[in-house]
């Protein structure tokens, strides 16, 4: 492997604290939390990915599958969600979202 | 060797400027457009550690689904996005802080990581032959080892698609739809009705 294995796991590191620091900034705009959400899973995935390479075990490539799927089912559902809030309440403020508490 | 280390740094420099770009863009249509840029370049380091398949399922699932997923919904809801940017610079220091902290932890983990012997030699029962594509190799593990597992994931596919359905679908009142089996079932009785008119009467 030419490329250090510490590298790509500084680029995951700096992704995944990018996610973070998405969610902390656009508090307000759950679809940008959204996509911050799936920055870090691409971050979780490039560990796991960089992991399995170079330790030689493939297990971490199909379980980097398996979070891409969920990944997929997440955006999915979180998405269908918001569309409905959306047409309740006709915005999609994360700080109106306690009026759904029953 | 150079070659693959100049890729590598282009790729994730991209990658990185892309992810600063979804959290920071001023419209949030842009913010779609840079996380499929960030995604393609993972998928080029995903090439290039040689995880062909994974890359590929990157491009096809995240791009081709995913993002335009986000997209539709970026571009389908008429929202006041100048509003949902208020507080924006209010939690820069704390999120800043945290982030940091965050990152500083994550590269001490990274700096000071290491196997032990014992866990070197578990790892050799899955030995990736050299002789075997990634794509027949993973192939083997899904449907041999991780069977179970693999159609585990496909049941939470099934109940994403199956929720994603029932939350969005409404019955909505005042629209009329064509209803064949209606149309096809209507007798001449229910059609034409004779009425005795008088002259001049009208109906």
């Amino acid at each position: 492997m030419a490329v250090p294995l510490a590298h790509y796991l500084t680029v995951a590191a700096i992704l995944f604290t990018l996610g973070i620091f998405g969610i902390f900034l656009n508090r307000k705009n759950i679809i940008i939390i959204l996509m911050s959400i799936e920055l870090m899973l691409l971050a979780i995935n490039l560990n796991f990915v960089a992991f399995s390479a170079y330790l030689g075990d493939l297990a971490g490539q199909v379980f980097a599958m398996f979070v891409l799927t969920v990944a997929a089912a997440e955006a999915a559902i979180g998405l269908a969600i918001l569309v409905v809030y959306f047409r309740n309440r006709g915005s999609i403020e994360v700080d109106d979202i306690n009026l759904m508490r029953g | 060797m150079i070659v693959q280390m100049l890729v590598f740094y282009v790729l994730s420099a991209v990658t990185v400027a892309a992810g600063v770009m979804v959290i920071s863009a001023r419209n949030p249509v842009h913010s779609v457009l840079f996380l499929i840029l960030a995604f393609f370049n993972s998928a080029g380091l995903f090439v290039l550690i040689g995880a062909e398949f994974l890359a590929m399922v990157l491009v096809i699932v995240y791009v081709g689904a995913v993002a335009v997923l986000f997209m539709f919904v970026v571009m389908m809801l008429d929202i006041n996005f100048v509003r949902l940017r208020e507080g924006f610079l209010q939690y820069l220091p704390i999120g800043g802080l945290i982030g940091l902290i965050l990152l500083v932890e994550l590269i001490f983990v990274v700096g000071s990581w290491a196997l032990t012997p014992q866990e070197r030699a578990m790892l050799a029962q899955q030995p990736a032959p050299a002789s075997v594509t990634n794509v027949e190799a993973l192939g083997d593990l899904f449907y041999t080892t991780y069977f179970w597992l693999f159609q585990a994931v496909g049941l939470i596919l099934l109940v994403a698609i199956i929720s994603a359905i029932t939350l969005t679908m409404r019955a909505r009142s005042g629209v009329r739809r064509q209803s064949i089996a209606d149309q096809v079932s209507r007798t001449r009785h229910q059609a034409v009705e004779l009425r005795k008119i008088q002259p001049g009467g009208g109906v």
